[in-house]
């Protein structure tokens, strides 16, 4: 099987560069650890959820600013959702993001947010691509008939 | 995300003591998916049994339904549909659940905001699990604190404000030596009663553990009851005449009694977010008088602080005006503390005391300049050295303190926190802006002397009516749990920064509050009062803002 443990190992070393490059922090091993036998596709169902949320922020994010009188209180209870949402999942990056997006609400900066929204959105893909491919990577390892590393 | 009932589907008991905290039931509200989903999970590894809900309303149905199905609340602070501190205040209210605030903000004015509406705890996103394991604590300690103070409002119903609690006890004895006859009356009535209390209590605790129907409510039943409460007169409202009035069936007096007790609560925190409010105006700078005002509800505000709610900031306050206290208070059914919002309201101004007072409607006494204070102190003070301040002259408030020589006002009041700080802060707020206010203050402080359980903790409630509260009375308050000294008094006046130039008249009282003795042994204690008027800072503010139109005697 050696497939299955070279898949495992690249399992592991691309969760480490993503730790690495920021992508992902300690969350995300709380995350894991919550997964378990009664609980076996936690992380996926959480990171889902989500991506399925944050495409709605992003919208209504997107929306809100272009509105000719910005409400940067709505703006901002977006972000703060955001955020939220983001923290809990450990995506460190877009977190940071939403950090600064909501420092621009507050000083009710229009082009510092627009500047951020598309930071945030840009973040946000990189995030969903990453762990698009950690989910296959472990769909593989799975397949080959093999578990998942312990964290 | 079901509920999983231990038994059959039946509720028997609110927590199974065997596995606690495991099983216990939690519900967890969130309008974000991610974080509800993190959160259930969180609490599922916890061992908790988990219900969720995205929204507030939901929740709040859920509650309403059954109380007894959950042992915690869980909530986000920011909800599209309902706003966190306005489940929290309502749960709160409603049903006595411990709720936990959880947020992605970490301001620590929201945290406050967080503790002043009653949150047990405030967590912040992404939680640890770490910290989850630990929340079970909040709903042992609010059983135990319930069943605690429940036990002594059943007393202080029963005793008619005299207190079935030793400690109330003594607050109804604390009245003034005129009504020393009566309080001996009631607290003999007190101990009679305290064997039916107990049995009480353990029937409320042993109810808490069965299924009881409890009561929810509702904003019309609470209407009657605020109602109720102010035809009765706040410092005569007892549970039992409450229920009367309201006239519901099913309703019981425990019922009442509880529910009476959290709006006391309610009133107190309301009232110390005002004093602390006007504090803060009071730092902002003012005139004498005005400062003395301040001061009061500065030391009202501190007393409150140190009040067991602990749910009081300045920072809170700050999120309040009068005006919005106001709001809030019609808001909730006009909660309105009458001494004590009133005292909050003292700070405003002398007009808008009156207004404020008018507005709130509930003030018993007369919302005059120079009664008002005294008014209010009615209010509050009721079994408060009423006949102390009588004695202390206050031709202007004389009058109106008879009826606040009702003791049972007084316990009544401080029940609301098993401790008479409430009533005791609120008399003190009300006290600035009157001359008389000085001699009330006097007369106040005579209270903790006179009986001696009740300086444990009422005593700093009457402590911060005394010259602490023209100070910063928060220090001085939690020296006053001493009774039987003096020196914790001493120290709170010392505290307080006013020079000392005592008026004989004044002293003489102050004397009377300090050693707790009547006005017979007065002369006597001039002499060793004399040694505290450097540092008796009620003195020193009397003299600084009235000067000396209280002459010697």
């Amino acid at each position: 099987m050696d497939g299955v443990v070279q898949l495992q190992k690249q399992l592991v070393d691309y969760i480490a560069s993503l730790f690495h490059e920021g992508f992902l922090d300690e969350q995300f091993n709380q995350l894991q650890q919550l997964q378990d036998e009664s609980n076996p596709d936690f992380v996926v169902e959480v990171v889902s959820l989500f991506f399925e949320d944050s495409e709605r922020l992003l919208n209504e994010l997107a929306k809100a600013l272009e509105q000719k009188t910005i409400d940067f209180r709505k703006v901002d209870a977006h972000v703060h959702q955001f955020k939220g949402s983001s923290s809990s999942i450990g995506a460190h990056r877009v977190q940071k993001v939403c950090i600064a997006f909501r420092n621009y609400c507050e000083e009710q900066n229009v082009e510092g947010c627009l500047k951020c929204l598309q930071q945030v959105k840009h973040e946000y893909s990189l995030v969903r691509n990453k762990l698009e491919t950690l989910f296959q990577l472990e769909k593989q390892i799975i397949a080959a008939g093999g578990s998942l590393p312990a964290t | 995300m079901t509920v999983e009932n231990q038994r059959a589907g039946v509720v028997v008991e609110d927590m199974d003591q065997d596995r606690f905290p495991a099983g216990m039931r939690v519900l967890a509200v969130d309008d974000n998916p991610t974080c509800l989903k993190l959160l259930d999970t969180l609490l599922r590894k916890c061992q908790y049994q988990v219900t969720t809900t995205n929204q507030a309303v939901m929740a709040l149905k859920m509650l309403r339904e059954n109380r007894n199905k959950f042992d915690l609340v869980i909530s986000d602070v920011n909800m599209p549909d309902m706003d966190g501190f306005k489940l929290l205040e309502l749960l709160g209210l409603e049903m006595d659940l411990p709720v936990i605030m959880l947020s992605g903000h970490s301001d620590t004015e929201l945290v406050m905001k967080g503790v002043t509406h009653g949150a047990c705890d405030y967590l912040l996103k992404p939680v640890r699990i770490e910290e989850l394991k630990n929340i079970w604590q909040h709903v042992i300690r609010r059983k135990k604190f319930d069943s605690k103070v429940q036990n002594n409002s059943l007393n202080e119903d029963k005793a008619c404000h005299g207190a079935g609690d030793s400690r109330l006890g003594v607050i109804s004895t604390l009245s003034a030596d005129q009504d020393g006859k009566l309080c001996r009356k009631r607290k003999e009535q007190n101990e009679d009663e305290e064997e039916d209390d107990e049995e009480n209590e353990h029937e409320n605790e042993d109810a808490s553990n069965q299924k009881k129907p409890r009561v929810v409510w509702s904003v019309e039943l609470h209407r009657k009851f605020v109602a109720a409460v102010n035809q009765l007169g706040f410092e005569k409202a007892v549970p039992k005449k409450i229920l009367d009035l309201m006239n519901v069936e099913g309703l019981t007096r425990e019922n009442v009694a509880s529910h009476l007790q959290k709006y006391r609560l309610y009133l107190k925190r309301i009232n110390s977010v005002a004093a602390q409010q006007a504090s803060m105006v009071a730092a902002l700078g003012g005139a004498d008088s005005s400062y003395m005002r301040m001061g009061s509800l500065d030391g009202f505000g501190e007393f409150h602080s140190l009040a067991g709610s602990g749910r009081l900031s300045s920072s809170a306050l700050s999120s309040y005006t009068p005006g919005e206290m106001l709001g809030r208070l019609n808001s909730h059914a006009s909660l309105v503390l009458r001494g004590i919002t009133s005292s909050g309201l003292v700070q405003a101004s002398g007009q808008n005391l009156s207004s404020s007072i008018n507005t709130l409607g509930q003030i018993q006494p007369t919302p005059l300049p120079s009664n008002q204070s005294a008014s209010l102190f009615q209010g509050v003070l009721t079994s408060l050295e009423l006949t102390q301040l009588q004695q202390s002259k206050c031709t202007s408030s004389t009058g109106d303190f008879n009826p606040i020589k009702d003791s049972r006002g007084f316990t009544a009041v401080s029940n609301g926190f098993s401790d008479t700080r409430v009533t005791v802060g609120s008399s003190t707020s009300l006290l600035p802006g009157a001359s008389s206010h000085p001699l009330v203050l006097q007369g106040n402080p005579q209270l903790p002397d006179d009986r001696g359980a009740f300086v444990n903790q009422y005593s700093l409630g009457v402590a911060s009516l005394t010259p602490d509260t023209f100070d910063i009375g928060g220090g001085g308050c939690s020296n006053f749990l001493d009774h039987s000294n003096n020196e914790s008094w001493q120290s709170a006046i010392q505290l307080s920064r006013f020079s000392s130039n005592a008026v004989p008249l004044r002293h003489e009282l102050h004397i009377k509050a300090k050693m707790g003795r009547t006005q017979t042994g007065l002369q006597s204690k001039l002499e060793p009062h004399c040694q505290y008027q450097k540092f008796c800072g009620f003195c020193q503010w009397y003299n600084k803002s009235l000067g000396p139109q209280f002459g010697p005697k």
